[in-house]
Parts: structure tokens; C-alpha cells; sequence
């Protein structure tokens, strides 16, 4: 088995291939009695217990629950920067706990695109160069990267402020930057951290608006929030209890 | 070549700190630099002086015996010293051996009109200047004529020269050297006085006055008197030096040991010392290993205190860009690339620092030798060695601070304010 399965066919930046119903989509992400236990001292919390669940192509999932009730645990795990205590995660049919720091290193920049709460740019990067981060840490960054990157600048609305360094954009701006660079890989799963809770009601609405777009374009997306008018964006809720899931709803029309 | 230019904005966000940082290298460096420079120009002069005295010569010179054997001699005329007969001794037994000089040394006053001075007044044979290398400012030195025909001339060492004849040249005039009368012929430069070389007490002026030998046995007698506060101090010495010029260098030591030898067998006291520069220059090259070594040590440890400045300042920069080291791990950062940024870093800092510790390194040698009149040699393996070792520093000490960086778990780095 190779380390990492190829790509799906992509041949314009934003094409996706061709969707069926919801039922017959590619499973991008699937969790199975996935658990993660923290251990406090003598104390054994449970973040997650034994959650079985999959996320296929070109969905569009909140994830919703109160403080504690494990959305950041599970988002952890989902992004492949903290590994399940039982169970097993796949992404793409890849599992992760057959990979070593390296591999799930790689596994990040190539298949996973994060947006946080803070935006968490690079300070004395600009613009271009913190669209480009996750890229160059790939061994084969791959011809017209950088045209790539202007590109998605462009998409998301700053084709003119490429040279900018972070502390000279609004709030607003910076997380378009943010969300412009978890794209740039073609991610097979957008994961969104309270990605508008730091920003006023109108910024938000552009941004809720940017991930319709891009959910419109096939995107897998994946928003963990706790804000009802945020989640309600989303096609599908899984909202979350004490680490398990409390219950699935559909939004779609 | 991205990662350093990346590394250096990282650097330029914290101007001061990385500045002060970069100071501790930059002092360690250039410290070993003009250490390095002044120990090899004081090591390099101490050899001249040696060689001056001539690397292929043995000298050997009277010594005044101590005092306690001296107060029981009966004879109120201190004898002591080389002798003539030595001298012969030398001169026919020894194979390998080019010349040999005789030195007198006369305890008179020289004179020139109202001016007088109590240089050292040396009777000497002719080839003494050949022997010793010294070299004529102006006229000519004592030759075999002159020894032969035990002529009234002297010449003049530079400073005597200068004291006497301050306006006018030396050469012509006459001199009285106690109570007699001289002819000036020439006059000699001086040569760097030597530690080992003890002047009399009360001579105002250095330097030396050259008669010939044969000249200064006749007019002065091999018997000195001194006067002194108490009264007279008489002593007789037939000769107080003879220079054994020798053929070859690898002859010196066999030479010395058999000179040695022939004074233990020949007297009875301790009379006498058997200088012998090549020896000397062997112990000054010695000497000035061991002071490389100190030196060496001291900008070594410069050169830690400021590994450890940098590992300081590093160690902090990590703490603080925690969150940055979070999300570069979260987007796909590997272990060995935040190794590489953080250890670009440092390198970039100590090289900084390497590069300006070399250019300070090489002009404080300048101002040493403008300022302290002292001589000052830069070789080209200073620089390059304390560049190198500047560098090596930014490794080492960098490893640590990129290694905690590495290390750290991204959701932490991330949850990091």
C-alpha cells in the first residue's frame, strides 16, 4: 500500500469531479469507535467516546455542541495533529495510526486545509507567502504554484494586497488569507475552527458566504461552531454530547 | 537560500534582540582574533631578539660568583671570569667552529667635551660585527688593522653617537674613553635590547662603545676598578665574553655541551654562563605555544558565553513563537523542518556576528600596534579559524532550542497564547 492514495483527478483548480446523489459520494473522512482519553493525574477524562461516523465528498458538515462537549477533540483528530486513544481514523482509506510523525506531517499539507478561530497567519510572512506555507513543506511543490497561490488570493477578493503582511489587514481579510491557504493544496476536507467568531456579524456573513461558494464547488467542508445561525448554514449538523454523537440532522431543501 | 531569507526576517522582527545577541559572538570572535595577532607579534619579536644574538652562535660570558664564596678570598682584587686561556681552548680544539670573538668590557667613562656618559665599552676582535650581525650606520667597524696596530679608534653605538654628537656627525672627532684619546670611525645601529643583557647601574645613557681588543688590554689593563660610595671595588677579568660563531646549526648543541664541559673542568667555581640562542629560540617558540594555548582557551570561553547568549535569546524565541510553530506543524510542517528554521537561525545570527567579530578582529590589531607600539602579526588561519568556530556555534547551541521546538505537540503549540 502506498503511504498516501493519489489524488483525485483535478485537472482546473477548482473542478471537481462529477457528483452523484449524496449517497454514492467518495468517503473522504470516516471515524470508527474512535475514543480519546486524557489522562489528568489519577483522573481519566473522555474527550471522545467510541465515535463511529464518515464524511463524504463535497459535503458540508457543522459540527455543534456546548463547551467540553469534545468538537475540538474531535476536530484535533480529524486534522490529523493529535491521534485517537482507541479506534482508528481514516482519511481517503488511509489509516493514520499506520503513519509516523512524517507521514502524517505530509498527510496535513496534502490533504487537509485548516482555518482557525485567531486565522493564526505567519506575522512576518506577507500575503502570498502565507497562501504558499503549506505548500513548500511538501517535497515536490509542483510547477505554477505560485501562479496558483495568486489565484486563490484573487478568490477570495485580495489579488491586491499579495505583498501585505498580516498586521496590515482587518480582521475579515486576514481570515479570507486563511481560508485562500488551506485551499491551496486542494484539500479533500476544509476544517473550519469557530472560523467567524472573531469577526462582527457582516465580516461573517461574507465569510459564511465564501464557504457556500466554495461548497458549491464541490468542496468538502467541515465547520465545528457553536453559534445556531452559523451551523445552520451547514447541509448537515452533527451535534455533539459529552464525546458521543447526541444526533444527525439535515438542513438540506 | 529561502529558509535563510525567511531566518533573517524572522531575526529583523526583533532588530535589538537579535543585535545584542549577535554582540557576544562578535566579541568572542574578534577577541580570539586580536589575541591570536598580538601573541604572534610578540612571539615573532621575541624570536628577532634571539636570532640577534645569532642563531648559530654559543656565548659564553662571565659571571661574578656569589658573595658568600667572595668575602673568603684573601686577595682584595675579585678574579673571576673566562680566560685567555679558554679562549685558545675554543679556538683549536673545537671542529665546526667558524670564529671566535674575545669581549672586554672596560668600566670607563666616555667623554666628548663637557658631555660624558658610561656607555658599555666593549674591546673587541674585528670580526665581532660579522658574528653578531650587527649592522654600520656610517663609517666602517674595527678591522684586523686596526687590532694589530692597536690603534686609538673606536665606533660609536647609536645612542652614544647621539648623546655626544648631537648636531654634528661622530665620524672624524676624538672621544676620550677614560683617559685616553679615540678616533671615531663609524657608527653602528642599535639593536633591540634583550632581557638577559643587565646593565650597570648608573649609566644614563645606553649603548655601546667598540675599541679593539688588543687596544683595550693595553690602555686598560684586564684589571676594573669601580668607584663606588664606599670605596674602590677592584676586580679582575681577563675577558667577559668569547662568542664561538659556528659552522653549521646542527653543530650548536654538540658545541654548547662541550664548552660546557671544558669550563666545568677548567674552574672551579661557577664563573660563568653558557648562552645559547638556539636553545633559547627553541624555548621562545615553546613559550609562545603554551601562550597560543591560553589564549586560546580565553576566547574559547568568550566564545561559549556568547553559545550560550544565543541558546539563551533562541530559547526564548521558541517559547514566544510557540502558536507559529503550532499552525507551520498543523499545515503540514514536518519535525525536521522547524529543526531547519530554528537552527537557520541561529547560524544566520553567529555568522552575522562571525563576519563583523573578523572585520573588529582585524582592526584592533591595527589600533594595538598604532596606539601600543606593539607588533602585531594576523595570520590568515585566525580569522578563518574564529569564523569557523563562530558558526559551529550557532550549530551547537542552536540544537537545543530547535530540538524543544520540534518537539512540541502541535495542539498544545496551538492552544499557546
Amino acid at each position: 500500500m502506498s503511504a498516501l492514495p493519489v489524488d483525485e483527478p483535478s485537472g482546473g483548480v477548482f473542478v471537481h469531479p462529477a457528483q452523484g446523489g449524496a449517497e454514492d459520494t467518495q468517503t473522504v473522512a470516516q471515524l470508527e469507535g474512535v475514543s480519546r482519553v486524557y489522562s489528568m493525574g489519577a483522573e481519566e477524562v473522555h474527550a471522545l467516546d467510541d465515535l463511529s461516523f464518515s464524511f463524504g465528498s463535497g459535503e458540508y458538515w457543522a459540527v455543534m455542541g456546548s463547551s467540553g462537549s469534545g468538537k475540538s477533540t474531535l476536530l484535533n483528530i480529524l486534522g490529523c495533529i493529535d491521534r485517537p486513544t482507541q479506534g482508528e481514523y481514516r482519511v481517503r482509506g488511509q489509516a493514520v495510526s499506520d503513519l509516523d510523525d512524517d507521514e502524517l506531517s505530509e498527510l496535513r499539507s496534502k490533504e487537509l486545509g485548516f482555518i482557525f478561530q485567531s486565522y493564526n497567519l505567519i506575522p512576518q510572512l506577507n500575503v502570498l507567502e502565507n497562501i504558499l506555507m503549506p505548500v513548500l513543506y511538501q517535497e515536490n511543490p509542483g510547477e505554477g504554484i505560485e501562479e496558483r497561490g495568486r489565484f486563490l488570493a484573487d478568490r477570495v477578493g485580495l489579488g491586491d494586497r499579495l505583498t501585505h503582511r498580516p498586521t496590515e489587514l482587518s480582521g475579515g481579510q486576514q481570515q479570507r488569507v486563511a481560508i485562500a491557504r488551506s485551499l491551496i493544496n486542494d484539500p479533500a476536507l476544509i476544517l473550519a475552527d469557530e472560523a467567524t467568531g472573531n469577526l462582527d456579524s457582516k465580516t461573517a456573513e461574507e465569510i459564511l458566504e465564501l464557504f457556500d461558494e466554495l461548497h458549491a464547488e464541490g468542496k468538502t467542508i467541515l465547520i465545528v461552531t457553536h453559534e445556531p445561525k452559523v451551523g445552520e448554514r451547514a447541509d448537515r449538523i452533527l451535534r455533539l454530547k459529552d464525546g458521543a454523537i447526541e444526533g444527525v440532522e439535515d438542513n438540506r431543501r | 537560500m529561502r529558509a535563510v531569507r525567511l531566518g533573517v526576517s524572522s531575526l529583523l522582527l526583533h532588530k535589538l534582540r537579535s543585535f545584542l545577541t549577535t554582540l557576544g559572538v562578535l566579541f568572542g570572535v574578534s577577541s580570539v582574533i586580536a589575541m591570536l595577532a598580538i601573541a604572534e607579534g610578540a612571539s615573532v619579536e621575541a624570536q628577532e631578539q634571539i636570532r640577534q644574538l645569532g642563531s648559530s652562535n654559543v656565548i659564553l660570558r662571565s659571571v661574578k660568583p656569589p658573595e658568600d664564596k667572595v668575602s673568603n678570598q684573601e686577595s682584595r682584587v675579585l678574579s673571576y671570569g673566562l680566560t685567555h686561556e679558554d679562549r685558545a681552548r675554543v679556538a683549536e680544539t673545537y671542529p665546526g667552529v667558524k670564529d671566535v670573538v674575545a669581549v672586554l668590557e672596560v668600566p670607563e667613562e666616555v667623554r666628548f667635551g663637557s658631555l660624558s656618559c658610561r656607555p658599555r665599552v666593549l674591546c673587541v676582535d674585528p670580526t665581532y660585527k660579522e658574528v653578531t650581525g650587527r649592522i654600520m650606520m656610517e663609517g666602517r667597524f674595527l678591522t684586523g688593522r686596526d687590532g694589530q696596530a692597536t690603534a686609538s679608534v673606536c665606533v660609536l653605538g647609536y645612542e652614544v653617537a647621539r648623546y655626544l654628537f648631537p648636531f654634528k656627525p661622530a665620524i672624524g672627532e676624538r672621544i676620550k674613553v677614560g683617559a685616553e684619546y679615540f678616533h671615531v670611525v663609524g657608527v653602528m645601529y642599535p639593536r633591540v635590547p634583550i632581557g638577559s643583557i643587565k646593565r650597570d647601574p648608573g649609566t644614563e645613557v645606553g649603548g655601546e662603545v667598540f675599541i679593539p681588543i688588543k687596544t683595550g688590554q693595553r690602555l686598560f689593563g684586564e684589571r676594573q676598578v669601580k668607584i663606588r660610595s664606599g670605596g674602590m671595588d677592584a676586580q679582575e677579568v681577563q675577558l667577559h665574553e668569547i662568542i664561538i660563531a659556528v659552522e653549521h646549526d646542527q653543530d650548536v648543541p654538540m658545541i654548547a655541551n662541550a664548552s660546557r664541559l671544558m669550563l666545568t673542568d677548567s674552574h672551579r667555581e661557577k664563573d660563568y654562563e653558557v648562552i645559547v640562542p638556539l636553545e633559547l629560540l627553541l624555548r621562545a617558540q615553546e613559550t609562545k605555544r603554551i601562550f597560543s594555548i591560553v589564549l586560546a582557551s580565553i576566547a574559547g570561553i568568550s566564545l561559549l558565553v556568547g553559545g550560550i547568549g544565543i541558546m539563551n535569546v533562541m530559547l526564548a524565541t521558541v517559547t514566544e513563537r510557540t502558536r507559529e510553530i503550532g499552525i507551520r506543524r498543523a499545515l503540514g510542517a514536518k519535525r525536521h523542518h522547524i529543526v531547519t528554521q530554528f537552527l537557520v537561525e541561529t547560524v544566520v545570527l553567529s555568522g552575522c556576528g562571525g563576519v563583523a567579530g573578523v572585520v573588529l578582529g582585524l582592526i584592533i590589531p591595527e589600533i594595538v600596534e598604532a596606539a601600543g607600539d606593539m607588533r602585531t602579526i594576523v595570520t590568515i588561519q585566525a580569522p578563518v579559524l574564529a569564523f569557523g568556530i563562530s558558526v559551529a556555534t550557532g550549530v551547537i547551541f542552536g540544537l537545543y532550542p530547535a530540538w524543544r521546538a520540534a518537539t512540541m505537540d502541535p495542539v498544545e503549540a496551538l492552544r499557546h497564547e
